[in-house]
């Protein structure tokens, strides 16, 4: 045990040793495998916050997962089941199984007053819980609070191009708009979010309650809402039916309700597969390239050295030990520059102009992901392993009488 | 109990499209502790054969090789590495010193391959010796800025560091004048018997044979004693 705690030891000496006398060398081929590292550890870590910036543009849209969407209606007619009804039986059942965050939605219109005339304004008509289901990015302001409800002056969250349709006006001037209605009503705006996407019209997202005191309960029960439910993914399957039987039972005969998940999640196992696989692939390309440079001068280097393994050799250095040691060199030295390159991803992947540039709109911005870490370190190991295999068969062949004249 | 015994040792090689080229011919030998012997022999004789031979660097196509009373067939090819770095020094006529490294650093080598005290100690073991051959004020020297006959020290000082029981010697002088072999044979001499070592000097020089106590010629393979102390002529 003593003797091969000796051996190991002396075999990592060896290969430092080598490592400090040979160090310009070294250095000059591990540049290609710390790049590499580089590479490999940025394109999973820079992979991470793009699909980062997937997933939450698509729980934009969808909800989180798992975002159940609930509607009712009468089959024989196509019409919606009457609205305060629904709105209970739906708020029960909820209820029932504790579902904290829960959002009604109705996807409407509304005429505003903007200093240019009457404009139509995409309404989008949700409870306070929406903005978390729907990881809402508000860049000025704040969303809605429960508390929001009770405003007289009901609260607006408007994109920037309702923002600038009212005249530029900033935010902490508490700039207001007058909605058209049954009767006109001034509304505040709250929040700020961006453009979806470029030349983008005026919406606004706007609390039901608020809603309906605008536009009044029957405007909401002709728009049809559905509820969505966020809940664990685990137990969708199984909420889902049970909810769609609770609900049916709760608003008797002829009524329909369907019970539906949209998010993203929803389709398929993993959505990301595609990116993954890209990503990997490239990963795993670079990586071969860097792995090829350095065996190639590993191969070049023991050749070198020949007469020093036999002079090992013949002050009892067994095969075993010398195999071990040239390996050890290439390993000590990779798992070095994979430091180095993990390192340089980290510095790559957090610095400001990526994120800025691919992490664009994303609120959860996920830290460097340690899955990328430990595959950078894992493949410097690999890679000096390999590369180090090839020469440490070599360094073991040599016949040490001819290597001691070599 | 001798160190290391041949006997009816011979080696040949096969050679394509030609009848096998014999080396050595039933070489018998006894190195017992604290031998001094010289090998001479014209170039092409089979010298370099024997002492590789002796120093379990290469195998005998017949005959066998006993490490005390240990055929050395029936070690495995580590125990006989193992073997080799315990008991065995060698000094070579190019010195063989590994670039790079310090004069420390290459007496220290061997001592990577020893266990226990030899192998934590090393640097101070090292540093020691270095300083038996008068070498201890230049322990971080490389090996480049040294003289031909300092850096033979350093081999000398490598191949006695584990204090090995047999030391071969293969030329040592030759890449040294005159005056400067001399020192350096004196100082092996001088630190073999010390160390109480065996010495087996394989050389073209007369004066370094005549250093030996047991002198052997090697002609055309064979090995003939030339007796004990006499005078001997390559």
């Amino acid at each position: 045990m003593r003797n091969a705690a000796t051996g190991f030891v002396g075999a990592v000496v060896e290969a430092w040793a080598e490592l400090r006398i040979h160090r310009t060398r070294v250095l000059l081929s591990l540049v290609g495998v710390a790049v590499a590292v580089c590479a490999i550890t940025s394109v999973v870590g820079l992979g991470a916050v793009a699909e980062q910036a997937q997933r939450e543009f698509s729980e934009r849209g969808g909800g989180r997962p798992a975002t159940l969407t609930i509607s009712s209606f009468a089959p024989d007619t196509g019409m919606p089941a009457p609205y305060a009804e629904t709105r209970d039986a739906y708020a029960e059942a909820l209820d029932r199984y504790g579902v904290t965050y829960s959002s009604t939605v109705l996807y409407t219109g509304i005429r505003a007053q903007f200093p240019d005339g009457v404009r139509d304004v995409s309404l989008t008509v949700v409870d306070a819980d929406y903005g978390t289901m729907h990881r809402v990015p508000v860049e000025q302001g704040r969303w809605f609070a429960d508390a929001d409800a009770a405003r007289l002056a009901p609260a607006l969250v408007v994109n920037e191009a309702f923002l600038v349709a009212l005249g530029g006006v900033e935010l902490a001037a508490n700039p207001t708009v007058s909605l058209v209605g049954a009767q006109d009503t001034t509304a505040v705006v709250t929040g700020v979010v961006p453009d979806n996407y470029p030349e983008e019209g005026p919406t606004a997202y706007i609390l039901l309650d608020a809603y309906e005191r605008v536009a009044g309960p029957e405007e909401v029960a002709l728009g049809q809402p559905s509820l969505e439910a966020w809940v664990p993914p685990e137990i969708s399957d199984e909420l889902s039916e049970r909810l769609r039987t609770d609900i049916a039972s709760a608003l008797g005969d002829g009524v329909e309700v369907s019970v539906n998940r949209n998010d993203f999640a929803a389709f398929g196992e993993d959505p990301f597969l595609p990116i993954k696989l890209l990503v990997g692939g490239v990963a795993a390309l670079v990586l071969l390239l860097g792995a090829l440079g350095l065996v190639n001068i590993s191969l070049v280097t023991v050749r070198q050295r020949i007469r020093e393994i036999g002079v090992r050799r013949s002050f009892g250095a067994t095969t075993g030990r010398v195999f071990f040691a040239v390996l050890m060199e290439s390993v000590v030295a990779t798992m070095a520059a994979g430091v180095v390159g993990v390192l340089a991803a980290v510095a790559i992947v957090k610095s400001p102009f990526v994120t800025d540039a691919l992490g664009q709109g994303v609120v959860d911005l996920p830290p460097f992901p340690l899955d990328a870490a430990i595959l950078g370190l894992a493949a410097s190991l690999f890679v000096g392993a390999l590369a180090g295999l090839l020469p440490a068969i070599v360094a073991v062949r040599v016949k040490v009488i001819d290597a001691i004249r070599y | 109990m001798s160190l290391v015994r041949l006997e009816g040792v011979t080696r040949t090689i096969p050679l394509p499209d030609a009848p096998p080229l014999t080396i050595l011919t039933g070489v018998d030998l006894e190195v017992n502790a604290g031998d001094h012997i010289s090998i001479v022999g014209r170039s092409g004789s089979g010298k370099s054969t024997l002492l590789n031979i002796l120093g379990l660097l290469d195998a005998p196509t017949t005959g066998r090789i006993l490490l005390g009373d240990t055929d050395v067939s029936t070690l495995s090819s580590a125990a006989r590495d193992r073997a080799r770095g315990r008991d065995i020094g060698f000094i070579f006529q190019q010195f063989n010193l590994l670039s790079g490294r310090s004069a420390l650093e290459n007496v220290m080598t061997p001592l990577l391959y020893a266990s226990g005290r030899q192998f934590w100690r090393r640097s101070a073991i090292a540093a020691e010796m270095l300083d038996r051959v008068g070498l201890g004020h230049r322990l971080s020297t490389m090996p480049e800025k040294l003289s031909g006959g300092e850096q033979q020290r350093v081999a000398i000082a490598r191949a006695l560091v584990r204090s090995p029981r047999i030391i071969l010697a293969d030329e040592p002088t030759g890449a040294l004048d005159v005056e400067t072999g001399e020192t350096v044979m004196g100082l092996l001499d001088e630190v073999a018997r010390t160390a109480g070592s065996a010495l087996v000097t394989i050389t073209h020089d007369p004066h370094v044979a005549a250093l030996a106590e047991r002198h052997y010629r090697l002609d055309r393979g064979v090995l003939i004693t030339t007796g004990a102390g006499a005078e001997v002529s390559a």
